[in-house]
């Protein structure tokens, strides 16, 4: 169950004395199995409305239904808790940690699982084959283009198989065949893997994948 | 030759292989399991000439600190009255104040001792360069070299008219016979350019007006705990010349039974209790390292130093953990992301400032353990060989990973502290 609701939320960003209202009661529902597209303006919000869905911001006020959890009211310890085991989050610089192998890299989320390093391997190694990187897993993020490293961000976004993926705009710093491949992906996810999935995108194209396609202005959402 | 290409091998060799692992860290690493500990491990890879050079910083202060505690151990080993064939009582208020030589008979009295000798200092000068500066003793010449046959060797000496009197290495006859004559160590008549039958001259700073010597004999050690520059005459010179003034600066004691040093100090010490002069009797070690320290505190000083170098220590490691950190705000943010909490990451970022700081004090360390203990580095002769104990060595690990820990405290902090949507937004 990874339906999202979202009810009358609102943020407001305070820097210093400054208030910065950003969301201003946004009304939202997403059900199970939606591919679903955010686009608008830069400086909309879109980043920020995603944030809050995935908790790793918090609303401030409003209620936040994601999987049926009420995640407007979850503290700092019980949210990372919840993070690591229902959302998988796909940014824009995907964000690997250079140190690492690409299979390690996917490995990562698993380490807060409860699992024998060799179940963890296995399942980052089936994760690698799934985005098509099975041949890639001891190279080093430097050692891949751009698109592949989309490719592993998304492998270690499901590794740990959450119902929800999160992608803020996932393809805005790839050309546009590597761009093509990363929606295939994310579509294949959404179909054969039953993942519910948010993509923040600037591009028409991109949004067409999606079955449904919101606009952010100034922080009012309209279809 | 070999105590000096020693540290440079280490030096050349040390780098080399920090390269080499490196180098190889990528290899390595694939064949890693993945865990919080490798996490750690692998972190200290990303920028390798930064760890490195952070590492040969904390080596370099930590063979600094090991060195320094070496000395201490050393001071504390020469102190402690173990077995002793010898042993030295001097004025119980400061080396400076003689002894009567009336104490002597006494001495001589005092059962386990089997011989007496003395000496003073005489402090003379170099007329010419004050600069040159080597010790000169006054000792009695009848008692002292017998006393001594085993630690240095007459290795050239001028012809003499008689014989020695009994139990005196004949080739000391001709100083015996001459007043005025007096024995040099080998070292000091080569860096003086001296010729044996040479007269010098050195000007009296205790004992005022211009001195004449004769150099009778050349004398070379036969251990390495015995100094090789020293200038002997005879006390009976001084006396005369010093209008009787000079009294006794120590007396030197040998022993029958080496096991009994400690008892006989303590005896001594108190058969002159009340008397004009307390005495105090330490091993020979002991006095020559209240020698060293006799200017100043030395073992505070050291401690001092000790000190600051462990604080450089902190603020090495403390600015590379702080850049470590920021450089990754990116990186700290997605874990967060994925569900690590921020105690993980607290502790990943200090685990990583202990460990950075533990290879370069285990280095440094274990370095100075090494080159100080094969040097046989003993302050010429003014102190036994010198060694850093093993538990000098902990000390100095123990300090380098609390220091390293404790640098990585505030960044870590902030790391733990860090909101991801700031973190991820810094970098866009
Ligand atoms: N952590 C923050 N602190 C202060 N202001 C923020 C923060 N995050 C976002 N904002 C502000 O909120 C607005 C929306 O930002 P964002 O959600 O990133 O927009 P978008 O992703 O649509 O470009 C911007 O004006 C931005 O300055
Ligand atoms: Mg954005």
């Amino acid at each position: 169950m990874a339906s999202i609701q979202v009810r009358d939320l609102s943020k407001v960003y305070q820097r210093d004395s400054q208030r910065i209202p950003v969301l201003d009661g946004l009304t939202l529902d997403i059900p199970d199995g939606d591919f679903v597209a955010l686009m608008g303006p830069s400086g909309s919000g879109k980043t920020t409305l995603l944030n809050l869905i995935g908790g790793i911001d918090t609303p401030t006020s409003g209620q936040l239904l994601v999987g049926g959890t009420d995640i407007a009211r979850l503290s700092g310890p019980a949210l990372a808790k919840w993070r690591s085991r229902n959302i998988g989050y796909i940014f824009q610089l995907y964000n690997l940690v250079p140190v690492l192998t690409a299979h390690q890299n996917v490995e990562l989320p698993l380490l807060l699982v409860k699992m024998s390093g060799r179940e963890r391997r296995q399942r980052a190694r089936t994760a690698l084959e799934i985005v098509g990187l099975g041949d890639r897993l001891d190279h080093f993020p430097r050692q891949l283009s751009g698109g592949q490293e989309q490719r592993v961000a998304i492998a270690r976004a499901v590794v740990s198989d959450p119902e929800l993926l999160l992608a803020d705009e996932p393809t805005g710093d790839l050309d546009r065949a590597s761009g093509g491949e990363i929606l295939d992906l994310l579509e294949r996810l959404n179909r054969e893997f039953h993942k519910t999935v948010v993509m923040v995108t600037h591009d028409p194209h991109a949004a067409e994948r999606a079955h449904r396609v919101f606009q952010l202005d100034k922080g009012v959402l309209s279809q | 030759m070999l105590t000096a290409l020693l540290p440079l091998a280490v030096i050349v060799l040390v780098p080399l292989l920090l390269w080499g692992l490196a180098k190889l860290s990528d290899r390595l690493q694939q064949r890693l399991t993945l865990s919080p500990v490798m996490l750690v491990f692998v972190n200290l890879s990303r920028n390798k000439l930064r760890t490195l050079l952070t590492t040969l910083s904390v080596a370099v202060a930590l063979f600094l600190f090991s060195a320094l505690g070496g000395v201490l151990d050393t001071i504390s080993d020469s102190i402690r009255i173990g077995s002793e064939t010898r042993i030295i009582t001097r004025n119980a208020i400061a080396l400076v104040f003689p002894l009567p030589l009336s104490y002597l008979e006494r001495l001589r009295t005092v059962p386990g001792v089997r011989a007496v000798s003395w000496s003073n200092w005489f402090g003379g000068r170099d007329p010419v360069n004050p600069r040159n500066f080597f010790p000169q003793f006054a000792v009695d010449a009848g008692t002292f070299f017998p006393m001594y046959a085993n630690d240095l060797d007459i290795v050239q000496a001028t012809p003499a008219a008689g014989t020695a009197p009994p139990g005196v290495d004949p080739k000391l006859t001709a100083f015996l016979e001459d007043r005025t004559a007096c024995v040099v160590g080998e070292d000091l008549l080569r860096k003086q350019g001296w010729k044996l039958g040479q007269t010098i001259r050195l000007n009296g700073t205790i004992y005022p007006g211009s001195w004449a010597f004769t150099i009778r004999a050349v004398y070379r050690p036969k251990s390495k705990s015995f100094y090789g520059e020293s200038m002997y005459f005879d006390w009976k010179y001084l006396y005369e010349n010093s209008q009787r003034r000079a009294g006794v600066g120590v007396y030197y004691l040998s022993l029958d039974d080496p096991g009994r040093a400690a008892d006989i100090a303590r005896q001594v010490d108190v058969l002159f209790e009340n008397s004009s002069a307390a005495t105090h009797t330490e091993s020979e070690q002991a006095f020559q390292a209240g020698f060293i320290s006799y200017y100043g505190n030395l073992p505070f000083v050291i401690r001092i130093i000790g000190l600051a170098v462990v604080f450089a220590i902190l603020l090495v490691a403390a600015n590379t953990m702080a850049m470590a950190v920021r450089e990754r705000t990116a990186e700290v943010a997605v874990l967060k992301t994925l569900g690590f909490s921020d105690g993980t990451v607290f502790r990943i970022v200090l685990a990583e400032g202990a460990l950075i700081t533990l290879g370069g004090g285990l280095l440094g360390a274990l370095l100075a353990k090494l080159l100080i203990d094969t040097s046989g580095f003993n302050a010429g002769g003014l102190l036994p060989p010198m060694r850093v104990h093993w538990s000098t060595v902990m000390t100095a690990v123990a300090a380098a990973g609390v220091v390293g820990a404790a640098s990585g405290l505030l960044p870590a902090w902030q790391a733990s502290r860090m909101r991801i949507v700031d973190a991820l937004r810094r970098v866009e």
